[in-house]
């Protein structure tokens, strides 16, 4: 009896150490930020858009350097000017066995701009669409008023939801789990807000099934924690690694790095527009009637005075690539002629002087001090360079829920912002930063220092309504090249995107920011 | 009465103090947003109407219990903050438990032999307790016991059974050793305050008559030390831990966001940061709140400690 026993309790613990090689298959991630919601639809931002494709595919995914690659879409091209088919995939499964239909993306088109009370939707990406044409079940058509190139770039930022499992479905559906019904790499388990998300691997994946068997998020916002539970053993794996610890966890045996460069460019956003601007002061710190900050010389000589290698090497501890445009080689339309500005504080003086500044002028310059990283100390580096050419700069920081809204009232003259390209191409920082603020056209929304240029305004117009892709980016790299000259921001340097994986593993870093399970590997 | 205008007041400061910091659009919208879609999320959360209706309306739908949605997470705000009560309840009660439970024997010790060697290590350590700021100390324990020693874990609130229908990790083995390091990060200073505040009452009292007479009574030194003695000091120890286990529970914000606990402190913070206005409102009425009645109970446990405070009321 005894022995008996005694074989039952030998049996459940060689059972029990199987259970432990399999669960050697689980990725535990420790991110910096939580989604809001589980709705891929309810709240366009990137924590949430991230978290949505590990469920939800898209008709067009990006890979981790933002290159278009088919998805539920096997392929697209426009039938004509003002139409866009997309060929879908066939033998798809939703995750509840049924199969995947262009019904389903005409649904997902008729929902995912209209969920009710969303604080930021994804009517940006849909809305140039005036029409839905099923032709056949794997065949979908859209069409647009105006012919519209950037339709597949669009089409890959939004998850494809089933229109059985969606019809009525509620944001807080999906946060439950009762819709969390996708055709995606993995299938969702139960996301406890603050705490963790679970999901298990889709065993039916059309794609390259993922290592992973399960996974399990964390979220783990300060930084400091999110390194030791890394170097605990709690995580295998943490996104922005922050930039004072990748020395040290290089070092480390049982930690490995991996690296790209960042969609996100940091810049300085001036105020062009305006004839008194709030923080320009005389040299003695009285208010002026004169904005010296219009001329293009006086622009060019704060870019000249700022030393991006420095800032780079000093502030950025060598993680960040100096900028000299709106996204770092690699990426689609960069244009050839554009270097970075090397540093010349004396060249600076000379543009200051030639432009009746010689004794120079006060300034304030402002920037967030948690949103971007090291922001608030690139902002100190800046005004101390700034100050050396005899523009007197003052620093002026903010928590970023004070800084945006300030920023978006107009209320500063120099400011330090940062830009990531969602698209991973120039229309969106030239379309939101640089063309002329205009509320009708839906353009120049982020245009903090209002800056316009009719020129500029034109040549990114056209590149919008041309469908031939040479001569779509040839405007592009045009409309850059008038923005940068005409300095209607300054660019600073373009960030590094850093990932700690236990040793072992290897991440293929991403240009958006995003970690996605199925780029974890085991590295051999 | 006078709690409700405290309310009132409450509510409408935070009000006008989160409509003054900005616009919450401007965080929680995607930067690709154009002007349209910005005008859109203003008007779905209700910020186009001027302030003084958004709080008429904020006030009509309180009195009918219901403190609005989250900006952020489209369900209503206590519902969320009823979400992550539990686990901030549990750590504040583990952590008030290791302030008593600790503190209360090491202050007495102190108290009744404070010239001794272990008197004087006992209130060094409280001194330690007070001044080092929680978030180092936090920090210095997650490197020492989860990243050197690797004994515990660094951060989250792991296994969790339901007990009445409430998620607990107390109960887990797995829960318990995710819950130890921040409770005893949180109590630290807890304790240290219990320490002294045993030890000056029971100086104070070992010199009163009453315990002259229990001892010329000849009763047992335990016998004095654990009941006279003991439930004379309990009074300042009640007043000063109520007020703290308030504190505890509204503002543990540092501990909660160094261990990642998935609690209230952590969703106050967040919502702070992107302007969540209904979840900080309603956050912040249901502290005072809580306050109001913590006070009452520390009232009520006076009565049943001090004989003296049940005579005053019935004389008044």
């Amino acid at each position: 009896m005894f022995k008996q026993k005694l074989l039952i309790g030998l049996a459940l613990a060689v059972s029990l150490v199987f259970a432990g090689t399999a669960y050697a298959q689980t990725l535990k991630i420790g991110l910096k930020s939580e989604p809001s919601s589980m709705d891929p639809h309810y709240h366009n931002l990137t924590p949430n858009n991230m978290m949505a494709l590990y469920v939800f595919d898209r008709l067009i995914l990006q890979d981790s350097k933002q290159n278009l690659k088919p998805g539920l879409a096997v392929s697209w091209k426009n039938v004509d000017d003002l139409t866009w088919e997309f060929k879908l995939r066939s033998g798809v499964k939703w995750h509840d066995g049924s199969d995947f239909t262009a019904d389903d993306v005409a649904f997902t088109i008729g929902r995912a701009p209209n969920v009710p009370n969303s604080p930021s939707s994804l009517g940006r990406y849909i809305k140039q669409v005036t029409g839905v044409e099923v032709v056949d079940a794997l065949t979908i058509r859209m069409k647009t008023a105006k012919p519209f190139p950037l339709m597949p770039t669009y089409m890959s930022t939004f998850g494809i939801i089933s229109k059985k499992t969606g019809s009525g479905a509620t944001t807080a559906d999906y946060n439950s789990g009762k819709a969390m019904n996708g055709t995606g790499p993995f299938k969702s388990v139960e996301w406890v807000p603050g705490d963790r998300i679970v999901y298990k691997r889709n065993e039916n994946y059309w794609g390259n099934k993922p290592e992973w068997s399960d996974i399990i998020v964390k979220p783990l916002s300060n930084n400091s924690s999110r390194v030791a539970a890394l170097l605990a053993g709690d995580v295998d794996m943490i996104d922005f690694v922050p930039t004072a610890d990748i020395e040290t966890l290089k070092k480390n045996d049982k930690v490995s790095i991996s690296q790209t460069v960042s969609n996100r460019v940091i810049y300085l956003h001036i105020d062009t527009a305006r004839d008194k601007s709030p923080f320009v002061t005389d040299i003695n710190g009285k208010p002026m009637d004169k904005n010296p900050l219009k001329d293009l010389r006086v622009r060019k000589a704060i870019s000249k005075a700022i030393n991006r290698k420095g800032i780079v090497e000093k502030v950025m501890e060598g993680v960040a690539i100096p900028a000299g445009q709106l996204l770092p080689d690699g990426f689609f339309a960069i244009s050839p002629n554009l270097k970075v500005e090397p540093y010349d504080p004396e060249g600076a003086k000379a543009l200051l002087k030639e432009a009746g500044w010689g004794d120079g002028f006060g300034l304030t310059i402002q920037g967030p001090n948690n949103r971007y990283v090291n922001d608030a100390k690139i902002v100190q580096a800046i005004a101390q360079m700034l100050t050396r050419i005899g523009i007197k700069t003052k620093v002026d920081t903010m928590p970023k829920n004070v800084f945006f809204p300030r920023g978006s009232k107009l209320e500063f003259s120099l400011m330090l912002v940062g830009w990531g390209a969602g698209s991973g191409e120039p229309s969106s920082p030239l379309g939101s930063l640089l063309h002329t603020y205009d509320k009708s056209k839906g353009f120049g929304s982020s245009n903090r220092g209002r800056f316009s240029n009719a020129e500029l305004d034109a040549a990114l117009e056209e590149a919008l309504a041309t469908v031939d892709r040479k001569k779509h980016g040839d405007l592009l790299i045009k409309a850059t090249e008038i923005g940068i000259n005409n300095l209607g921001i300054i660019p600073l340097h373009f960030q590094v995107n850093t990932w700690a994986t236990r040793k072992g593993l290897k991440y293929d870093a991403r240009t958006d920011e995003q970690t996605l399970a199925v780029g974890v590997k085991t590295a051999n | 009465m006078q709690s409700g205008l405290v309310l009132l007041v409450m509510s409408l400061l935070v009000f006008v103090g989160v409509f003054a910091i900005g616009n919450p659009v401007d965080i929680l919208i995607n930067p690709d947003a154009d002007q349209a879609e910005i005008e859109r999320a203003i008007k779905a959360l209700g910020l186009d109407k001027p302030m003084w209706e958004q709080y008429w309306i904020f006030l009509v739908n309180a009195l009918q219990g219901d403190l609005g949605r989250s900006f952020v997470f489209n369900i209503p705000a206590l519902q969320l903050i009823w979400q992550r009560m539990p686990a901030t309840l549990e750590l504040a009660a583990f952590a008030m438990f290791l302030a008593i439970f600790m503190g209360l024997p090491l202050g007495m010790i102190a108290g009744l032999k404070p010239g001794s060697w272990i008197g004087r290590t006992i209130m060094t350590g409280s001194i330690l307790g007070f001044s080092l700021p929680t978030f180092w100390v936090g920090l210095m324990m997650i490197l020492l016991f989860a990243v050197y020693l690797g004994w515990l874990p660094a951060s989250g609130r792991g296994e969790t059974v339901d007990l009445f229908g409430v998620p607990v990790s107390f109960l887990t083995l797995n829960g318990l050793s995710h819950l130890l390091l921040p409770a005893i990060n949180l109590a630290l200073f807890k304790l240290s305050l219990t320490i002294r505040l045993a030890r000056a009452g029971t100086r104070e009292a070992m010199l009163m008559d009453y315990v002259k007479f229990a001892k010329a009574k000849g009763l047992s030194n335990a016998r004095v030390i654990l009941v006279h003695v003991f439930k004379n000091i309990m009074i300042p120890v009640v007043t000063v831990l109520g007020l703290e286990l308030g504190n505890v529970i509204a503002f543990s914000v540092v501990t909660e966001t160094i261990f990642a606990w998935p609690g209230m402190g952590k969703l106050i913070i967040d919502s702070i940061n992107v302007l969540d206005r209904p979840v900080i409102v309603a956050y912040l009425l249901m502290t005072v709140t809580m306050f109001i009645v913590i006070n009452l109970v520390v009232d009520v446990i006076y009565s049943l400690l001090d004989p003296r405070v049940r005579l005053g009321d019935l004389k008044s």
